[in-house]
């Protein structure tokens, strides 16, 4: 829009676009900053997960057995508990339901599984144990979890957890509970399949 | 004398207007512009209220009657959406368009052109949203709030079109927010320091920063959603790693923050209109900006409050519960302040007072049982009931809409040049206060009682409750129509409207015709 003929008016317009432009780019900077923000949630949230073990998260790959020994004067209750997400044909559960643990002792429980359908089809379990803050203290060095599970039509499995409780579990804990979810992931690993080839 | 006749030339080329609907496909006019606005949201208003309609007429009895559960979750979610992107904000952004400029002295906007964009865009957003309604898969049916897993492993095939309908309302509150900041810092008439623009530039200033702050932040959430969707992420999804419950935080950082979004215009318009009624100045300006504004930066550290129940530290729990206290106070500094303008003012009922009034009692109300839900201990028992329906309708409803109203009839005679019919304005307020109370109120027992929210059948003890609230709910949908006659009416004709129709107004915007001219201060006004 022009604006007159006042020469004082004509010298400031270009200066004003200049000035416009700038913060433009700056407001554009800021919202693209705030997207990237959005995304940057996610691996903060992990860190902030990890530091507090708000989503109970274990961890998803193999620990090594690094307990200084045992610590024989305290006993920790450990319970296993299933569950299966709709739309999964399987038994799912575990055998022993639940362990007395003295912390830093290596232990093997093992949960069931069959594929009642008559189709193939591929499960991954999700554990997440509670109380939360117990996340960092339970290590898994064996988990049926760190892999998925393809089980034929009918085909039933026994598959293992081999745990241990890291001695520096806080002393007012005695019993964690460790929860396995069951997903059926048969799509997506086909999908990922077709993609490889 | 030169620069006079030049300006009238002037005057002459840019009057020399497109028509039809060219006029309103091009214009970059902010007047031309924030009138679009007014009336796209309020057609979405009355479209989002159609669909509110059609709840209330299947909760009117205990068991099924007219709708499927299924189809009663897409009332639910597209009214939601539509009375938050579509009818709350774009009301404010319009009056935003339509007074900015005026209350600073500036000849338009910043950026003229894409404010046309910022407008025009949103139409084809509603378009793809309520198009879904027409398909086999039905509207999105997973809450305005859209939590994963129901809007990705469980959606019913509208994620896409919600996805991008949000995309581009996002983009077009982003540009139109944008545009606000850059107009108010860069084209505020000489002499108009910050702390001499009018409270509703003020509050609409705070406002844009929160939207360049967090729609973006939505933006993400829901293209996450879209690709967990359709294409293999697991960022939602537990069994690729993901999980559900970062949703809500994500969700939830935007969101909060948004229902500031909604609210702090208001303030802004009551600020401007009590002084006005009062004919005193209003009291504690600057302590009005501060609390605006430390209630946008609180806005960013509370957004836990929504989900005390997906299980949290007690250390996060509380901390959330006191920040959310925490944000009463600013708010009572505002509400206080309002009060202590209208104390011994010489006070008179016109009507934009009236819903200002309406305003300052029911949104304190609607902000009490803010407080109640703020509170770890009891939201276990609110959480997900018709309390906090009652309590977000109160702030939405009351607050938002009737200081929509209250600029609406407050500037209406600077918009058309006209006074509004009184008698019919009158009807209009006083038919919507008692059936909005009648429809809200009873919801607090409703929820108190334990009446479960998104659930189109309820226990056979909600009915009689249920049935007022109905009643309340069809009255309140009819007292609009009221508003939709005094706009026509004021449009087509009525008493002249001086420059300055209320004596105890204040601001630029009452220095130029009414109506006002298509083009104001193109030489800007000099304050002192």
């Amino acid at each position: 829009m022009n604006k007159g003929t006042d020469p004082e008016m004509l010298e400031q317009q270009p200066k004003q676009a200049q000035k416009t432009n700038k913060l433009v780019k700056k407001l554009v900077l800021i919202v693209f900053a705030m997207f990237g923000f959005g995304f940057a949630l996610v691996p903060l949230y992990d860190v902030f997960c990890d530091i507090t073990g708000l989503n109970g998260k274990t961890n998803d790959t193999a620990a090594v057995y690094a307990a200084d020994g045992v610590d024989t004067s305290r006993n920790i209750r450990v319970q296993f508990i299933s569950q299966i997400t709709s739309g999964m044909p399987w038994q799912f559960a575990p055998i022993t339901k639940e362990v007395t643990v003295h912390p830093g002792e290596l232990k093997l429980v093992k949960f069931y599984a069959k594929n009642e359908s008559s189709q193939d089809l591929v499960g991954q379990a999700v554990p997440s144990i509670s109380p939360g803050i117990a996340h960092s203290y339970f290590q898994k060095i064996e988990c049926f979890c760190f892999n998925q599970q393809p089980l034929k039509a009918q085909e039933a499995v026994e598959m293992a957890v081999q745990f241990y409780i890291d001695p520096e579990l806080p002393a007012d804990i005695t019993t964690v509970t460790l929860s396995y979810t069951l997903f059926n992931v048969t799509e997506s690993v086909k999908q990922s399949v077709i993609a490889k080839n | 004398m030169t620069t006079d006749v030049l300006t009238d030339h002037h005057a002459d080329h840019e009057d020399h207007k497109m028509t039809g609907i060219k006029r309103w496909l091009y214009t970059t006019n902010h007047k031309d512009i924030g009138t679009l606005y007014l009336w796209f949201s309020f057609i979405m208003f009355l479209t989002g209220g159609a669909l509110a309609m059609v709840i209330r007429m299947e909760l009117f009895q205990p068991g099924l009657q007219i709708v499927e559960p299924d189809f009663f979750n897409q009332l639910t979610t597209v009214h939601g959406l539509v009375m938050v992107f579509g009818a709350i904000m774009p009301a404010f952004v319009g009056l935003a368009n339509w007074m900015i400029p005026m209350m600073i002295g500036a000849p338009d906007m910043a950026l003229p052109r894409m404010n046309n964009w910022s407008f025009w865009i949103l139409p084809f957003a509603f378009a793809i949203l309520l198009s879904s309604f027409f398909m086999e898969s039905g509207a999105p049916n997973f809450g305005w709030t859209f939590y994963a897993p129901l809007s990705t492993t469980y959606s019913n095939g509208s994620t896409a079109f919600f996805v991008f309908a949000v995309h581009i309302m996002g983009i077009s509150s982003i540009m139109g927010a944008i545009n606000v900041v850059v107009t108010i810092m860069n084209l505020r008439a000489p002499g108009m320091t910050y702390m001499k623009m009018p409270l509703f530039v003020w509050t609409f200033f705070i406002t844009a920063y929160l939207l360049i702050a967090v729609m973006p932040v939505l933006a993400g959430v829901v293209t996450m959603v879209l690709t967990d969707t359709y294409f293999g992420t697991s960022f939602f999804n537990a069994a690729g790693g993901g999980d559900p419950v970062m949703f809500q935080h994500i969700f939830w950082f935007f969101g909060h923050p948004e229902v500031y979004i909604m609210i702090l215009p208001a303030f802004g318009v009551v600020s401007t209109t009590i002084p006005t009624f009062a004919r005193k100045k209003l009291f504690g300006y600057s302590s009005m900006v501060y609390a605006t504004a430390s209630i946008a930066v609180l806005s960013f550290i509370v957004w836990a409050h929504h989900m005390f129940t997906t299980g949290m530290p007690l250390f996060g729990e509380l901390f959330f519960m006191y920040c959310t206290m925490l944000i009463a106070v600013p708010t009572g500094v505002k509400v206080f302040n309002w009060m202590a303008t209208m104390w011994r003012g010489s006070i008179s009922f016109e009507t934009p007072m009236l819903f200002s009034i309406a305003f300052v009692i029911l949104f304190t109300i609607g902000g009490f049982s803010g407080l109640m839900l703020a509170m770890t201990p009891v939201d276990f028992q609110y959480h997900d009931t018709y309390f906090v329906v009652a309590h977000f309708h109160y702030v939405l409803v009351t607050g938002s809409l009737f200081s929509i109203f209250a600029a609406a009839y407050y500037w209406l005679p600077k918009w058309t040049g006209h006074m509004y019919n009184d008698t019919l304005s009158k009807w209009h307020f006083w038919c919507s206060l008692i059936s909005v109370n009648l429809l809200f109120f009873p919801m607090h027992f409703l929820g108190l009682a334990g009446m479960p929210r998104r659930i189109p059948d309820y226990a056979l003890q909600f009915a009689d409750f249920n049935k007022w609230v109905s009643i309340g709910g069809f009255a309140f949908g009819l007292s609009q129509l009221i508003f939709l006659a005094v706009v026509i009416k004021c449009i087509k004709g009525g008493e002249k409207a001086p420059a300055k129709p209320w004596d105890g107004a204040e601001g630029l915007e009452w220095t130029v015709a009414s109506p006002a001219p298509y083009h104001t201060f193109s030489t800007p006004p000099k304050i002192d």
